[in-house]
């Protein structure tokens, strides 16, 4: 007994110590999450802090009056007469008129560069459009040069360089003032396909080509998954062949991304000669690539359905076949799809294998088609992430918002199916 | 007519048949006395007809379509005169690429050498008959299949039982389509794999301590075969996948066991989610984070303590990578954790220990085999990790260990040599196979003895 | 025989479980021949080493456990017996706490053990187990050595200075868990490799080594065979010289061999407690009766 106590004592004189090892460890577990959501949070909060002016366009709005003299343009509809006019002049003298103090020729040279450089050609669209404007008056919104975009959004932040002249500057300021120069939603982002220019840059191209590219990647991945899950869970004999068609799906799921990009440059653009940077064969990459996380998921839904469900059928007369279509696959269908929505999502963020088939090439046209020449959101965010023009960062954020957006909504869509649809047995 | 056109065509057809097949089935079962009298229900002679249209006809047009670019192009290559045939491979892609703009109109053929306009015109001819004759040989395939379909509708043909044999050989071919690819990759990377090593012996690859590809423009400029030594992307790799691992395993295995021990079921229930939107995130975004936030934080961060760090470092790139592989090794841990049995728990509590005792002396070492398999997968993530390192590790192929300098890996010499125009034949691109071989090989091993250990983990409490 | 899934039980907050007891509704007992509270036969003792009174354990809305009140005597070897799912477990484990690690479980009413409440918030656990160590269903050593498994208790209770403490803590108890002979020369072999029995008593060792003074035994030989069983049975008699010792078991004939005393529960109530004989050979419970006379069970 005294052995007891004894024992007991030493137990209890233990206690602080152990207890400060027990919070110490315990704190370790609390900072490690910390890090993690704090990560999240940074990652986010750099995000949004970058993207938000990404949102925003810089316009100039101007009565430009098509002089056809100051044009050198007689007949709109003329396509050589169209090809040596000036639809510069117009903007220029319109702009003058609200900053007189530009006369010399330098000057007015200056004032033309605070529009953006599509703003003549826009004016020639409208003039070919409706030949009748010529020798009116016309209130047209230009975009704004990105020099001024970036003044306007970002004068005084460190991160920016501004490039406008002291002159230009205080130009700018006096149209702010009189409302000329005005910022708004920027509905080009989301109109428009990929440009040398920040301003006049859109995502419309890139979720067009990613929205085609999915297509593919689901028409072929769906099916052939929740094919080859059925016949592994249902039909696959015992065998050796089974074995390694297991293992080979195992391991797929954890090739590296990349290697699908070599699989589809060498075997569908080498061997099949496919073209490059279009969505079909980007769609057949990323179904490879998505393939393992269908199987592995459906395969699971397929095996939640109960044994009870098969005798029952099977107790009717139906033949394998008839169970597997008429009770397994209905059954099982919320949890495939689940996981085909995780798979998709994952397709949908996936860069690397696109690169490799071409899907990188600069595209301004927005994809007609699944032949035509497209790219992706996330390459797109790639291709301006890595630019050297400032103003093509914050539109890469605000790229990459949208990306996150398309991937959460997926993901909630996700959860919101299993916690809806699935059966628990 | 265009592929895209005929599939739905051959779909069209295929319900057609359907249709058909159905209607005649009945007609045939009504002098017997009503659809019972026939072996299998209508629908089975009707699927039977449109699988019948469409299976043999897809299969055609497919190969067609596979392999009609490849046939084309030798054809037309073979009938330009003798002396203007393409010495290498990317010769003949240039002349082949100035063909087909000169057939699609983008290019004068008044501006092109008359050799090239008069391919271009082959070229143009060879495709619309292909482009017919496909149409015909498809569409007549899909109408012969039904037909005979349609003659086998029969009360005594069980057509049930051919129709399910025919979709579970489809099903097979879909679950072996794994394999196909596992072939694919290999052979996608294995003959120019082997190429390259004829030019480059295999020990200049393996032990070499220079990288750099940039093969000569003139023939007659000095290094003009450039340097194949893979020990520097070797080193950047392993050195980025280890600061990644470095963060990535005592946060991803704390976090899973704090949450799974200590947190309250509420925390755990919102925590858990918004830890695993970690792996959701596209790493094109952690690329773009750790470009351009990460590493010039890094790079102002050492140039206040007084030290030089290059605008693309190892360490940016690795830690952002190391945040992304933290739900992967925290899932996985979380996984292995719980799997260890509450007896072993009990046992253990029972005897007085804390907590913190239990988890480090009892569940721990019981569940290390399945953690380390666990980092094993995480490590081959790392490795093949691309996006992160292609925006913000570099290309600069520097035998280093400081992880404050620019280095580069596999996967960006892998992304950089084979983005854009590449010649077929120059050692430089077939590099890139051989380096996707090497990352294949690699990663293909951790993955089948990390598998190998979690399934023996497994196997051991189950 | 636990109602308890033990894989639901991650997750521990020790804090949280003492915080808040939720009100019990009262449903009417489900067997009208039990009195809720009342106990026939001697549930009290002279000398008690737990004083339990009023005790209710509650899963949720389920009571498992329902107003018991019962005394444990000091070196005294009692079983609990009764069917299935009759809370004989739950109430086991309420004594050192185990039902701490699951969330839902709540404890209401007096645990004393040496005239100190087992579910004060100042009682600390840790020392709590120390001091009522717990044998376990199924064997679950460790999956380390045989001398790492009995050395784990003492060596992270900070019992031993030295090596050679140790080693005389790890061979004592293997010598009163009667292992010493089988397992003297492969202490450094894996635990989980022995037979079921001397895996059980193996982990009768481990729980002897930190010394406690009483032992919970949670159906201790129900995975074992019957030879297995006779040995630790034996044990369990050496061990009642110097333990408080509480056997829950199903085996009625292990409960006459073995205890003093013998306590009948019934879907969450206690029925009877009497001297072990005096339960086998004329019980005063109708329900007891019906029991041992294999009606149900």
């Amino acid at each position: 007994m005294s052995d007891q106590s004894s024992q007991a004592e030493i137990v209890r004189n233990s206690l602080k110590r152990r207890y400060r090892k027990e919070r110490r460890f315990r704190l370790y577990g609390m900072v490690a999450i910390f890090i993690a959501l704090g990560s999240l949070f940074i990652l986010f909060a750099d995000i949004i802090g970058k993207g938000h002016t990404g949102f925003i366009k810089t316009t100039i709005t101007l009565d430009v009056t098509l002089d056809s003299e100051m044009m050198y343009l007689d007949d709109p509809t003329d396509e050589d007469q169209r090809s040596m006019a000036d639809f510069v002049a117009p903007i220029i003298d319109a702009l003058q008129d609200h900053i007189p103090e530009a006369e010399t020729a330098a000057e007015k040279r200056e004032l033309g560069r605070l529009v953006g450089n599509y703003a003549a050609s826009e004016v020639r669209d409208l003039l070919e459009n409706n030949p009748d404007l010529l020798n009116t008056t016309q209130t047209i919104e230009f975009l704004a040069h990105d020099r001024v975009s970036t003044y306007v959004k970002h004068a005084g932040n460190p991160r920016y360089s501004i490039k406008l002249s002291e002159q230009q500057q205080r130009w700018v300021d006096e149209l702010v003032e009189k409302g000329v120069i005005d910022t708004s939603f920027n509905d080009v982002l989301f109109s428009r396909g990929d440009s040398r220019e920040p301003s006049n840059a859109g995502i419309l191209g890139a979720i067009v080509g990613s929205l085609l590219t999915m297509l593919v990647t689901l028409a072929i991945a769906f099916p052939v998954g929740i094919a080859a899950a059925v016949y592994l869970e249902e039909f696959a004999p015992q065998n050796k062949f089974t074995d390694f068609i297991e293992v080979n799906i195992n391991n797929l799921a954890a090739v590296p991304s990349i290697i699908f990009g070599l699989l589809g440059l060498a075997v569908f653009i080498g061997l099949f000669g496919m073209p490059r940077s279009v969505p079909v064969v980007g769609g057949m990459v990323l179904a490879l690539m998505t393939l393992p996380t269908i199987i592995i998921s459906s395969r699971a839904a397929i095996k939640s359905v109960p044994p009870s469900i098969r005798e029952a059928a099977e107790g009717v007369g139906a033949s394998k076949m008839q169970v597997v279509l008429h009770h397994v696959i209905p059954l099982a269908m919320p949890g495939m799809l689940t996981g085909t929505i995780i798979g998709m999502a994952q397709a949908l963020g996936e860069t690397a294998p696109l690169l490799l088939i071409g899907m990188v090439a600069f595209i301004v046209d927005v994809p007609t088609g699944f032949f035509d020449s497209a790219t992706v959101l996330p390459v797109q965010i790639y291709l301006w992430a890595s630019s050297s023009e400032q103003g093509f960062i914050e539109l890469a954020s605000a790229a990459i918002m949208v990306l996150l957006t398309f991937m959460i909504s997926m993901n909630a869509l996700a959860i919101w199916l299993r916690k809806r649809l699935e059966r628990r047995w | 007519m265009q592929t895209a056109n005929l599939l739905p065509l051959v779909l069209v057809l295929a319900v057609v048949a359907y249709g058909l097949a159905y209607m005649r089935s009945r007609a045939v079962a009504a002098p017997l006395g009503g659809i019972r009298n026939l072996k299998a229900l209508p629908f089975y002679y009707a699927a039977r007809a449109a699988l019948w249209c469409a299976i043999p006809a897809l299969i055609v047009l497919a190969a067609w379509a596979g392999f009609e670019g490849k046939i084309i192009q030798g054809i037309v290559i073979a009938s330009l005169p003798q002396e203007t045939w393409p010495e290498s491979a990317g010769e003949a892609s240039l002349i082949l690429s100035q063909i087909s703009n000169v057939a699609a109109g983008k290019l004068n053929p008044e501006f092109v050498p008359e050799h090239i306009a008069g391919a271009a015109s082959l070229l143009e001819n060879l495709e619309s008959q292909s482009r017919n004759f496909k149409a015909i040989l498809v569409i007549l395939i899909a109408i012969l299949g039904a037909a005979f379909a349609w003659t086998r509708v029969a009360p005594h043909i069980n057509a049930r039982k051919n129709v399910e044999t025919t979709l579970r050989r489809i099903f097979f071919v879909c679950a072996a389509l794994a394999v196909l690819t596992t072939a694919g990759i290999v052979f996608s990377v294995i003959f120019e794999t082997v190429r390259f090593f004829n030019r480059v012996p295999l020990s200049e690859f393996l032990f070499g301590t220079t990288w750099s590809p940039q093969t000569a423009l003139r023939a007659d400029q000095v290094g003009a075969e450039g340097a194949f030594g893979v020990i520097p992307l070797f080193t950047g790799t392993l050195l980025i996948s280890a600061i990644a691992l470095l963060v990535a395993v005592p946060v991803g295995l704390l976090s899973a066991i704090y949450l799974s021990e200590y947190a309250s079921r509420r925390v755990r229930s919102t925590a858990k989610p918004v830890l695993e939107m970690l792996a959701g995130i596209p790493t094109v975004v952690y690329g773009f984070f750790a470009a351009l936030t990460v590493a010039p934080f890094i790079r102002d961060l050492a140039e206040m303590v007084g030290l030089e760090a290059s605008s693309q470092s190892a360490l940016a790139a690795g830690l952002v990578m190391g945040i992304m592989i933290v739900p992967f090794v925290s899932s996985l841990s979380d996984d292995v954790i719980n799997a260890v049995p509450q007896t072993m728990r009990d046992g253990s509590l029972a005897l007085g220990a804390t907590q913190s005792e239990t988890m480090k002396k009892v569940i721990f070492p019981a569940a290390l085999p399945g953690i380390i398999g666990g980092i094993l997968l995480a490590a081959s993530r790392a490795i093949g990790e691309t996006m992160i390192v292609v925006m913000a590790a570099g290309l600069a192929a520097n035998l280093t260990a400081n992880p404050l300098e620019s280095v580069t890996t596999v996967t960006v010499q892998i992304a950089t040599l084979l983005v854009g125009d590449q010649e077929f034949d120059s050692a430089k691109t077939l590099s890139a196979f051989a380096l996707g071989m090497l990352l294949f090989i690699v990663t293909l091993l951790l993955n089948v003895v990390a598998l190998k250990i979690v399934r023996k983990y497994r196997e051991q409490y189950e | 025989m636990n109602t308890i899934n033990p894989s639901i039980s991650t997750g521990v907050n020790m804090r949280d479980k003492q915080a808040a007891e939720i009100p019990v509704p009262q449903d009417k007992p489900e067997d009208t021949i039990i009195e809720e509270g009342k106990t026939v036969g001697k549930p009290f003792a002279s000398d008690p080493k737990f004083q339990l009174r009023n005790v209710s354990v509650s899963y949720g809305s389920d009571r498992a456990i329902k107003d018991i009140s019962l005394d444990i005597g000091r070196n005294e070897v009692i079983s609990f017996i009764g069917p299935s799912g009759c809370g004989k477990s739950t109430f086991l484990r309420c004594l050192n706490r185990m039902n701490d690690s699951i969330d839902i479980c709540r404890v209401k009413g007096q645990l004393m053990l040496d005239g100190e409440d087992i579910y004060s918030p100042k009682r600390d656990v840790v020392e709590l187990r120390a001091r009522v160590g717990m044998v376990f269903q199924k064997p679950n050593p460790f999956p380390k050595s045989i001398y790492d498994n009995v050395a784990y208790g003492p060596k992270i209770h900070g019992l031993a200075n030295r090596k050679s403490e140790l080693d005389e803590i790890v061979e004592n108890s293997l010598r009163k868990a009667g292992l010493w002979e089988e397992a003297k020369d492969r202490l450094d072999s894996v635990a989980t490799g022995m037979s079921g029995g001397q895996q059980q008593r193996l982990c009768i060792a481990r729980a002897i080594a930190v010394s406690p003074e009483v032992i919970l035994m949670d159906e201790p030989c129900s995975a074992l065979d019957p030879i297995a069983t006779a040995r630790v049975e034996e044990l369990i008699a050496d061990m009642s010289k110097s333990y408080t010792i509480v056997i829950v078991t199903h085996s009625m004939q292990q409960a006459a061999r073995v205890s003093n005393r013998t306590a009948y529960f019934h879907l969450g109530h206690l029925v009877e407690v009497n001297e072990t004989n005096k339960v086998f050979t004329s019980p005063e419970h109708q329900l007891t009766e019906s029991y041992i006379t294999g009606r149900f069970g």
